[in-house]
């Protein structure tokens, strides 16, 4: 019996939603509820699909019944099923999110459906068991980012997206490349079967060279240390519930793809290829540290603070154990769920003064203290406070980091969580404290509610990933244990059924 | 200047007919050999194109009255549904099913479910190309 389909419901369900979406673009009632059910669906079935895979082990299958290493195959492992739910889980909150913030022009115009199609492609990435088909479903994402991106047609949107597309066009070309050169060395595209004849080819110098065109490639997507200079203006000009959507999914997606590759193909020049992201996940970290004090602008502080955390993630898959990789899924979970709930907030400051410069805010806290202790929760949770969810994360890769050996390494890691606890204060210590400024824009307070009440549940499921460490450590275990050991992939993957 | 192009109106008239049944040619094609629904949209595409140069987009629009966005969704549709049906079945999605019919005039023939996944294509290709096609000739 193979009912293993059920692990392409989370991809096929915003598909088919989004297709259904088209219709009736100009019906807001019709395409508000008809994205929220289907997100509401495929996070049910996420759920559902995550429990399966603790119980059942790593779920898969195979397109049209072909033999395993031909066609084209989708598996479900737990770290592809923690990162789906918790890509549904976001992308739910922020379509909340956006019924008081995307304009309605926007709304009109196929923003729910593109918000469909990025899950399709985020989803399909995540689960894919084939390389190539990992290309194909980064370019379904991508199509639909640059529509949510350039959707409004805002001067400094085009500005923006114009960056976005172009390098986006560019990886991607370098991404079918890396493929095909990947393919004429190793003649498969299943990444299971791939894993495998790396293993038997031992031509290590030119898998290498793989190695680090994919982190080339991954790297433009994931925004490490030197490829991260296109995200800071190309996400600050999108509207906040399409920044909250990008910073909180694409960059992960990267991540992603790096840790996927790095711990299932090039396991065999660890000296070279994961000191290598090593140094880049560190100079990651410092450029971040420097952007995100730096700017007065709210949205570049915590765009910077998307950076950092890629190198903070990145560092605990470049140390490659068990306890390091654990901490890297805890942190990678932890980050997607804290960086929607602080773009939302900020958000909120922005709608509420109309501004996104931190110098002419001031003194909000008077008016809207729950706003204020909420966002000094979320960050809090950044920096990684306990009990808080950024730290669990941030210990285990610390401590994966000394059972590696990389001591002064993971003592900076340490050090730039005050950075990083430093840049969101600063908006703190600015925009909720001092002396009451003059605000633009009246506030709407039904507005301010749709957009207040999302954001606060989502501040809650962190402190409750964070206080909960205790019964998702089961789930990080299996994670970090498949990263840790390629072999369990494989071997499900490639068994018969 | 008003220009004069009976001829070439004319001639797209038939030549529209001509690129059209080719298209449905190179799609039924498709089957076993080069050809499919992705270069059968395009060509269709292309015909049509043939006609909004040879009148213009207004004339094209009341003799072709399509909402190519719903096109593209419908086509989306179709494929979707022709892929995820075996899951209903069981089987894995994608999986396709053939079979050997006797039509009258064509003789034997066989039958695929993966033609209608192509007719998604088809649908679809035509969708994208000619909404992209439309909204730059609108831009004035």
């Amino acid at each position: 019996m193979r009912m293993n389909n059920f692990l392409l419901l989370p991809i096929i369900i915003p598909f088919f939603f989004g297709m259904i979406l088209m219709f009736g673009q100009k019906n807001l009632k019709y395409q508000r509820t008809f994205a929220l059910l289907g997100i509401g669906l495929a996070l049910v079935s996420a759920i559902a699909l995550l429990i399966k895979v603790k119980n059942d082990g790593i779920q898969k299958v195979t397109f049209g019944d072909w033999p395993v290493p031909y066609g084209i195959t989708m598996v479900s492992d737990m770290v592809s099923a923690l990162l789906v739910t918790t890509t549904l889980l976001i992308t739910l909150f922020v379509v909340w999110y956006g019924f008081g913030s995307i304009t309605k022009e926007r709304e009109r115009f196929f923003y729910y459906p593109g918000i469909m199609f990025i899950l399709t492609g985020v989803n399909g990435a995540f689960t894919t068991g084939d390389i190539f088909n990992l290309f194909v479903f980064f370019e379904v994402l991508l199509m639909s980012s640059y529509l949510l991106i350039v959707l409004g047609g805002e001067k400094q949107q085009l500005m923006g997206s114009i960056k976005y597309i172009l390098i986006n066009v560019i990886s991607s070309a370098l991404f079918v490349i890396t493929v095909a050169f990947l393919y004429s060395v190793v003649g498969t595209l299943n990444m299971a079967d791939i894993a495998v004849k790396i293993g038997e080819i031992d031509q290590p110098g030119i898998v290498t060279v793989i190695a680090v065109l994919f982190l080339m490639v991954f790297g433009l997507k994931a925004a490490i240390f030197p490829l991260y200079f296109w995200l800071p203006t190309s996400y600050a000009a999108a509207p906040i519930p399409v920044l909250t959507l990008f910073g909180a999914l694409l960059t992960k997606v990267g991540i992603y793809a790096i840790t996927r590759t790095y711990t299932l193909f090039f396991v065999y020049d660890l000296s070279y290829t994961h000191d290598l992201l090593m140094a880049l996940a560190i100079a990651t970290i410092i450029a971040g540290c420097i952007g995100a004090l730096a700017y007065f602008d709210v949205k570049l502080i915590i765009i910077y603070n998307i950076v950092i955390a890629v190198g903070v993630i990145l560092f605990g898959v470049s140390q490659m154990n068990e306890t390091a990789l654990k901490g890297a899924m805890f942190y990678l979970i932890h980050d997607m769920l804290i960086k929607a709930a602080l773009f939302m907030l900020i958000g909120i400051v922005i709608y509420i003064t109309g501004t996104s410069d931190l110098r002419k805010m001031g003194g909000l806290m008077k008016k809207y203290p729950a706003l204020g202790w909420f966002y000094l929760i979320a960050a809090f949770g950044l920096a990684g406070i306990p009990p808080l969810s950024g730290f669990v994360g941030k210990l285990l890769i610390v401590q994966g980091g000394f059972e590696a050996g990389s001591m002064w390494s993971s003592i900076f890691i340490l050090a730039s969580s005050l950075l990083v606890l430093l840049s969101v204060i600063r908006i703190f210590l600015y925009a909720f404290w001092g002396e009451e400024k003059e605000t633009k824009g009246t506030v709407d307070k039904k507005v301010y509610t749709t957009l207040f009440v999302p954001t606060v549940l989502l501040v809650l499921i962190t402190v409750a990933y964070g206080v909960g460490t205790e019964w998702l450590t089961p789930f990080m275990d299996d994670a970090a244990k498949l990263l840790n050991d390629p072999s369990i992939y494989i071997d499900a993957v490639m068994k018969e059924d | 200047m008003k220009t004069n192009d009976v001829i070439l109106q004319f001639t797209a008239k038939i030549v529209f007919f001509i690129i059209f049944f080719f298209s449905i040619h190179i799609f039924m094609a498709g089957h076993y050999t080069p050809g499919g629904g992705f270069v059968g949209g395009l060509l269709t595409s292309s015909a049509i194109v043939l006609l909004v140069l040879a009148f213009d987009l207004k004339t094209v629009r009341t003799v072709l009255p399509f909402n190519y966005t719903y096109l593209t969704a419908t086509g989306l549709l179709l494929a979707l549904s022709t892929a995820a049906f075996p899951m209903f079945l069981g089987e894995p999605f994608f999986t396709h099913f053939f079979d050997y019919f006797d039509l009258p005039l064509l003789g034997k023939q066989s039958l695929h479910t993966a033609m209608l996944f192509d007719g998604g294509v088809y649908l679809v290709v035509v969708g994208v190309t000619m909404t992209i096609i439309q909204t730059i000739g609108e831009d004035e």
